[in-house]
């Protein structure tokens, strides 16, 4: 017998889970079914909308997205839906999150540069780029890949409105290097290293470095629960606003987000099952009848009304390619792309590359569409990157993209299913 | 102010390199340029193997010979940049099975220790074999690192007075009566003033165009000798020949693996590192700085290595990239294909050939008999300097390997994790304690290749802020993730040494550098790597923007800070 819901999500990241709660919202008994840990971990934690367009920055996303191409996902779902699904997200983030709709703001970030995004973790809201305050960055010497003193050089060569300056702390307790998620748990738990509990020790570290400036940033480690805990208790022992700066992998903001989207869908009775990765596809006179994962070499049965796939990009192996093509390995949707590798980059790290914009091309429905134009099937919907036409990192819309197609994707399989 | 010297040498390839060291080791005073950094050229383009002379017994005996005699001095004095492991020529059943022996007598004509194995004893040696393999002559290849080869030389050169000056591009050859007497260079400024480096040239402002006078010119460009002999008037029938090599993310064998028929091409693997080096073929170019790099090249060499190591079909590459040969032949041989012209070295005296004194050319050769042709060259540069002294570059251990005892000793007091201590110690050899030591906070910037901070630091102490030249020393940045998770840690290192300008701007080149090979592996699991380094770098960072943006106009969300 197969486990039987209204609508099965393949992929648990942001655009599986964003479809997951809108199916569940809209009524339906939803699953989400994933291959493993949640990609979002790798992510900075940034909501972004739309950044740039044609490599120009854009301050408001949603004017912007008339910009972008034809086969672009937003061109798809239109300016409205993505401003709606964002609206509607903005009620799952809740107060862990700030930003305007209509205004990106610029975030440092631990690279010395500003990055554009429309939503932002609160714990980074009192770094903005916008804000003339004066500024101390510091770092760790016991965790690499954050130079401080660098990012505040870089960020004054970029023209900032306000000063900045940044020093290096080390922290007695810290006998070895530390990643960056280690830390985070050690200040979750205050926990004691060197006779002191580790919030104190950070608080007299950077007290040690600072010199009366407004604000603080510090590396986004500042505990996986309660970081605006652990902000309030630094900002007061030190007098000044600390704030984070985005990281690259593992982003500890981009697990906190996983941690906030588990305990939403929790909260909307959606089932969760990890670690089971969908392999096989049984179809039929143009549906998807039911699926297959594989768990502990055990073959396992899902069988569903509305099918959503969410199986990330080429990072995420939603999109994968061998010396000559590129395909949707699951359901073998179309995926269209340049005939000759050597065109599927460009010579320079920056591209315009072709790469970033493999991917499934759908219908209003969110359907795939094979390269007649019909749905490859009538009941399988596609949300995030997955979709192909947009480059994400160069637009700085990933997020967007993942939340808009996944909002839309869910609410069209809920209101598809027969019963 | 011209600089004076008595010899200057054109070329920081293992050649040059080579070259430096032999004659600051008698004495001579002299000046290597390069234009870019050591190892820029083909020695660092190649495969990293350390012939033994087998794959040219049979066609090239005097190549061959060449080969034995430096491998077995290259063990004793490089051991840093060695691991000996051993290669095969493996006969498979599309292979004429009389060549197995044909080179096994070959190889024993030249003094080139070999044992035939079954197809299942070569199994032995190198699981991932194909069980197809019928038969395999063991030989003693190895691996070798040159760019650790050529640093190690460049190293002992300074100790012994040279001045090794890269980022200097010769731009004339300066001609007066009958001979050469010098060369004008200009000393790039690239990111920084890489010249500070402290052991490099304390001399001339960087950017300018700097005078050099010497009573010898050396051209050991390789591939690019007969551009350098032009500048001087001079025709050199340099054929340079460009071959593709394919780097894998592991090591799917551990012994070299050659396959055994006369000739061909994609037909060599070789163990480099943490990974695996598929080479490689041959095509003349026309000019070793501009020619295609074909996808083309890169299916064929992992299609055909897959007969003879299967899982290389299922494995994954982490970058391609192209070597250009210095083949050379006389004038009048018209060789037409290039797998057919000698390897010979060819030391040409251009007052002799051309009635140009003052004018050496060092060309053809291989990587692995650098040290001979440094030698010989600069015996002839010896002889009409009137200078008596003799060579010891055979017998003096390279800095790194000159005191073996000390590799043995533990890694514990430097508090690294033990594969880091591990990995650290192979790459420094007898330095490791002094570039380790004392060092209390030192985290692993490069996690694939285990490079800690102090190992990247030392680095940049030697060579200034140029990323590309602390990737050679030390590796970083050169294992799977090919810099998306480290480039900006190992870049962060250039400060405050070197200013955020400076520093930019290397992260900057070392990227693209990265980008240059990395392009050439964009399936599989590389393609996911690839693709989220590139978001790193565009969504997190927006490392490639570069506006300055009205900044009231993004206060999103902006509260008043009260």
């Amino acid at each position: 017998m197969a486990i039987e819901d209204d609508v099965l999500v393949i992929g648990g990241g942001l655009a599986g889970m964003t479809a997951a709660l809108a199916a569940a919202a809209a009524g339906s008994s939803v699953r989400v079914v994933s291959k493993a840990e949640s990609s979002l971990g790798h992510a900075s934690g940034l909501l972004d909308v739309l950044g740039r367009i044609d490599g120009e920055l854009v301050s408001d996303p949603y004017r912007a997205i008339a910009r972008v191409d034809t086969d672009h996902p937003y061109a798809m779902l239109g300016t409205d839906r993505v401003r709606q699904a964002m609206d509607w997200f903005d009620g799952i983030l809740g107060d862990a999150y700030t930003g305007d709709s209509h205004t990106n703001a610029l975030v440092p970030t631990i690279a010395g540069t500003v990055t554009p995004t429309a939503r932002y973790p609160r714990t980074m809201a009192a770094g903005l780029a916008s804000d003339d305050r004066s500024t101390l960055l510091v770092d760790i010497d016991r965790m690499p890949a954050v130079d401080a003193p660098l990012a505040a050089a870089r960020l004054e060569a970029a023209g900032v409105p306000f000063s900045v300056r940044g020093a290096s702390i080390t922290m007695p307790g810290l006998a070895t290097d530390i990643t960056r998620s280690h830390f985070a748990r050690l200040v979750d738990r205050n926990e004691t290293i060197a006779d002191e509990p580790i919030r104190d020790q950070l608080a007299a570290a950077i007290a040690s470095v600072h010199d009366g400036e407004a604000r603080i940033g510090f590396p986004a480690v500042l505990g996986l629960e309660q970081p605006a805990v652990v902000i309030d208790y630094l900002s007061a022992a030190l007098d000044a606003d600390v704030f984070e700066l985005p990281t690259d992998p593992p982003s500890v903001p981009g697990e906190r987000l996983t941690r906030l989207l588990e305990a939403a869908l929790d909260d909307a009775g959606v089932r969760m099952t990890a670690g089971v990765p969908i392999v096989d596809v049984n179809a039929a006179d143009g549906r998807v009848r039911d699926v297959r994962g594989t768990h502990a070499n055990t073959s396992v049965p899902y069988r569903a009304d509305q099918y959503i796939l969410a199986t990330g990009g080429l990072v995420g192996g939603g999109v994968v390619a061998d010396r000559s093509t590129v395909h949707e390995p699951l359901f073998g949707c179309h995926v269209s792309q340049p005939a000759d590798r050597a065109d599927w980059y460009a010579d320079t790290p920056a591209g315009p590359h072709a790469f970033p914009r493999f991917g499934v091309h759908t219908d209003h429905e969110m359907r795939p569409l094979e390269a007649d134009g019909m749905p490859t099937f009538v009941n399988l919907r596609a949300a995030g990157a997955v979709i192909g036409g947009a480059d994400f990192p160069a637009q700085h819309a990933g997020s967007g993209i993942s939340i808009a197609t996944g909002w839309h994707a869910g609410r069209r399989a809920a209101e598809a299913i027969d019963r | 102010m011209p600089v004076h010297t008595d010899v200057l040498v054109i070329g920081g390839g293992s050649t040059g390199c080579g070259l430096a060291r032999d004659l600051a080791r008698r004495g001579v005073d002299v000046v290597l340029l390069e234009r870019g950094h050591l190892t820029q050229g083909t020695t660092g383009r190649m495969h990293g193997l350390l012939h033994s002379g087998a794959r040219y017994a049979d066609t090239d005996p005097e190549s061959a010979r060449a080969c034995i005699a430096e491998n077995r001095i290259l063990k004793r004095i490089a051991a840093h940049c060695i691991e000996p492991t051993g290669g095969l020529f493996v006969s498979l059943p599309d292979d004429d099975p009389s060549y197995v022996e044909e080179k096994r007598d070959a190889c024993a004509a030249c003094g080139i220790p070999t044992t035939v194995l079954t197809g299942a004893e070569a199994r032995e040696r190198a699981p991932y074999l194909t069980p197809a393999a019928e038969a395999a002559i063991a030989v003693p290849d190895a691996a070798i690192d040159p760019f650790r080869l050529c640093v190690a030389n460049a190293l002992d050169a300074i100790d012994h007075g040279a001045r090794i000056e890269p980022h200097t591009e010769v731009v004339s050859i300066r001609r007066e009566g009958g001979a050469v007497t010098g060369v004008a260079a200009r000393q790039a400024r690239g990111p920084g003033d890489r010249g500070r480096a402290p052991t490099y040239s304390q001399g001339p402002v960087r950017g300018d165009l700097v005078q050099y006078r010497a009573d010898i010119v050396v051209n050991a460009t390789g591939a690019w000798a007969g551009q350098l002999a032009a500048m001087a008037g001079l025709e050199l029938n340099v054929r340079p020949s460009k071959g593709a090599m394919t780097v894998m993310n592991v090591r799917q064998v551990d012994t070299v693996v050659n396959r055994c028929r006369p000739k061909g091409d994609a037909d060599i693997i070789v163990p480099h590192e943490t990974t695996a080096i598929l080479g490689t073929t041959d095509e003349e170019v026309m000019d070793p700085d501009a020619f295609d790099e074909q996808p083309a090249a890169v299916d064929r060499l992992i299609d055909e290595l897959a007969a003879l190591v299967p899982i290389l079909a299922q494995a994954r590459s982490i970058r391609s990239f192209w070597g250009v040969r210095p083949l050379y032949e006389p004038p009048a041989r018209r060789t037409t294909d290039p797998t057919d012209i000698s390897r010979a070295a060819h030391l040409i005296d251009h007052g002799h050939r051309d009635g140009l004194d003052g004018f050496l050319s060092i060309v053809g050769g291989k990587f692995t008999t650098y040290r001979q042709m440094a030698e010989e060259t600069a015996d002839l540069v010896c002889e009409q300097l009137s200078v008596d002294a003799t060579c010891d570059t055979a017998e003096a251990a390279l800095p790194g390997s000159e005191d073996p005892e000390r590799l043995d000793d533990g890694m514990d007091r430097f508090g690294l994790r033990s594969p880091v201590a591990r990995r650290s110690q192979q790459r420094l050899g007898d330095r490791t304690q002094a570039v380790l030591d004392g060092k209390a906070v030192n985290p692993a910037v490069c996690t694939c290749e285990g490079v800690t901070r102090a190992e990247v630091r030392d680095a940049i102490a030697s060579c200034g802020a140029d990323l590309n030249a602390v990737r050679i020393r030390t590796r970083a940045t050169m294992g799977t993730c090919q810099g998306a998770f480290c480039a900006f840690a190992v870049g962060n290192d250039l400060h405050p040494a070197h200013d955020e300008t400076t520093a930019t701007a290397a992260l900057d080149e070392l990227l693209d550098e990265r980008w240059k090979g990395e392009r050439h592996a964009l399936w599989g699991q590389h393609l996911a790597q690839a693709m989220l380094g590139y978001a790193i770098r565009g969504a997190t960072y927006d490392w490639y923007g570069d506006d300055e943006p009205d900044w009231t106009a993004f206060a999103g969300g902006a509260t008043d800070g009260d």
